[in-house]
């Protein structure tokens, strides 16, 4: 491999982690704060797909879809929590699991009764369809390269409100004792309704990023789900900056995997998966 | 004494009854606590003490009986609604968030009081606890036993209550700083905020309180004046002593 192919695959690595960072931030949060298994999570980035498609071919562009759509998958995040959600939470896993599940299977019926079971594709925006020439043949595409900035810039806006915004602060003491919160004086049930809408919004986001790249398709959550399933272990369960490293370590691992050994591509992340619970159960930044 | 039976009452219950699944713990408790007044509440453990607390903060739920906060029915009020309405409770167990930093435990809770009063801010905790002020950057789980105390109680002043409650503040703390928690309270009442304090220190408590209470087997057996129950030993022997 020389070393242009190299640079080509890393960014392709650091594009596809930071793409499953989205949805497994969402995923690791929900479960960490309010201690909630969500199967259905997936969806929202299929759904984010699917807004992403509708929405495109309503206004014309990806951009103004994404300005649309995010505010519509907030208002489908909250709206999920106070009719469902919330009840799951003093629920044990298994009944969790069983209702998420229930939910797949709803929302994939949903989506072929509002769009059909067609395959479809989005447009990426002109402005960033180019590529930018590396050598003679190989040529990195621009707009592979603006995800990973948004992805970059939407994990850095994650951190700061997370680790320096008095909601961030209210969110990590609600995952510890959520009755002193309140004891505090603070909704705790309101806190939990925005981490549910943050999670889906993250989501979505994912799935209206990649819709340009990837088809958009039926079932295209339930690969995302099971690999978000894989970050969220091996970075830690309820550890948001494990979540990041564990989605490039598996970004890479699948990529590379491709690359160096073809024949394995299909299980290099689940070995990796496996090196790293061996190494730590516990997960790289989780609590134990 | 009689100036403070004229005040208006922050937080009244009248015929408490709770239950923990089929045990039945509290028999009709009847409370009230004053505005500025300071009210220490004894019984031996197990005795209900927490549990009222817990019931009049919504934290429990009671099967019967009202609660009152500023004159408002609160009974199955969500928590965070009626520690809005002025009151703050500093739990047994001292209720730190270890994975917040110790200012970040302080500026989570930041308020105005009911009355928009703002009279708590982040430096005035700082000066009534320059031990803190040095541990700013430290982890709430990384402070000792007293240091954790005065967070919680600090972290309780920056909602800028009407009413603090104080379950167990000393307890499994050195004599020493066990002395300086007690100076505290004693200013803290001296500002005008109310107090309730629950201690197995009855001495302590009834020296800084106006009104005593005693809980037995979740019924109150004496509501009186501090001054009274100071007078009255045999109080302490028959409902107190170990
Ligand atoms: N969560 C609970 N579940 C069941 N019983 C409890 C619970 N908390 C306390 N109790 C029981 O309720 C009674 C009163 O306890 P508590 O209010 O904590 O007393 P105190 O604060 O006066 O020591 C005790 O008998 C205790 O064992
Ligand atoms: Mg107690």
């Amino acid at each position: 491999m020389d070393i242009f192919s190299f640079l080509v695959q890393t960014l392709n690595a650091v594009q596809y982690g930071l793409l499953l960072f989205l949805v497994a931030s969402g995923l690791t949060l929900v479960f960490g704060i309010m201690g909630i298994i969500n199967l259905a999570h997936g969806s929202f980035y299929m759904a984010g797909a699917y807004l992403a498609f509708g929405l495109t071919s309503a206004t014309g562009n990806l951009l103004w879809a994404i300005v649309l759509g995010v505010p519509l998958a907030m208002a489908i995040g909250a709206a999920l929590e106070a009719l469902l959600f919330v009840h799951l939470y003093k629920r044990d896993h298994l009944e969790q699991v069983l209702l998420t599940y229930g939910l797949i299977l709803i929302f994939e019926e949903l989506r072929s009764i509002l769009v059909g079971d067609d395959v479809h594709g989005v447009p990426m925006p002109d402005f960033l369809a180019g590529s930018i020439p590396l050598d003679d043949t190989l040529s990195y595409p621009v707009y592979r390269l603006a995800i990973s900035v948004v992805c970059v810039g939407l994990a850095i806006g994650l951190y700061f409100l997370i680790q320096r915004t008095r909601l961030g602060m209210m969110i990590r003491a609600g995952s510890h004792d959520r009755d002193m919160v309140q004891s505090l004086g603070i909704n705790i049930k309101l806190i939990y309704r925005v981490v549910f809408a943050l999670g889906v919004v993250m989501a979505a986001l994912g799935g209206m990023l990649a819709a340009p790249i990837s088809s958009v398709a039926p079932n295209m959550g339930g690969q995302v789900l099971i690999l978000s399933f894989v970050v969220v272990v091996v970075g830690g369960i309820g550890s948001v900056w494990g979540a990041l490293i564990g989605a490039l370590l598996i970004g890479f691992a699948d990529t590379f995997g491709k690359v160096i050994l073809p024949d394995f591509a299909g299980v290099m992340v689940y070995l990796v998966m496996a090196a790293v619970l061996l190494w730590r159960p516990e997960g790289l930044l989780g609590k134990g | 004494m009689s100036d403070i039976a004229m005040r208006e009452d922050l937080l009244v219950a009248r015929g408490l009854h709770t239950y923990y699944g089929a045990s039945h713990i509290l028999h009709g408790v009847d409370f009230s606590v004053k505005k500025g007044e300071a009210l220490g509440l004894m019984g031996r453990n197990g005795m209900g003490k927490t549990t009222l607390i817990r019931s009049m903060m919504g934290l429990v739920r009671a099967a019967e009986g009202s609660v009152q906060v500023r004159g408002q029915e609160m009974r199955g009020a969500a928590t965070h609604a009626i520690a809005r309405r002025g009151i703050a409770y500093v739990p047994e167990g001292r209720g730190i968030f270890p994975n917040l930093s110790v200012r970040e435990n302080l500026e989570m809770a930041a308020r105005a009081g009911v009355d928009g009063q703002r009279n708590w801010t982040f430096e005035r905790v700082m000066e009534t606890f320059p031990r803190l002020s040095e541990r700013l950057g430290n982890g709430g789980g990384q402070l000792s036993g007293g240091e954790q105390q005065m967070l919680t109680i600090g972290r309780a002043l920056m909602t800028n209550p009407d009413l603090l409650i104080l379950d167990e503040a000393t307890e499994g703390l050195a004599p020493l700083i066990a002395r300086e928690i007690w100076r505290i309270v004693r200013e803290i009442r001296l500002s005008g905020i109310a107090t309730v304090v629950v201690d197995k220190n009855h001495a302590a408590v009834s020296s800084i309180t106006d009104r005593t209470m005693i809980l037995v087997k979740g019924q109150v057996v004496y509501d009186g004046a501090s001054e009274d129950f100071r007078a009255r030993p045999e109080l302490i022997q028959q409902h107190l002593g170990v």
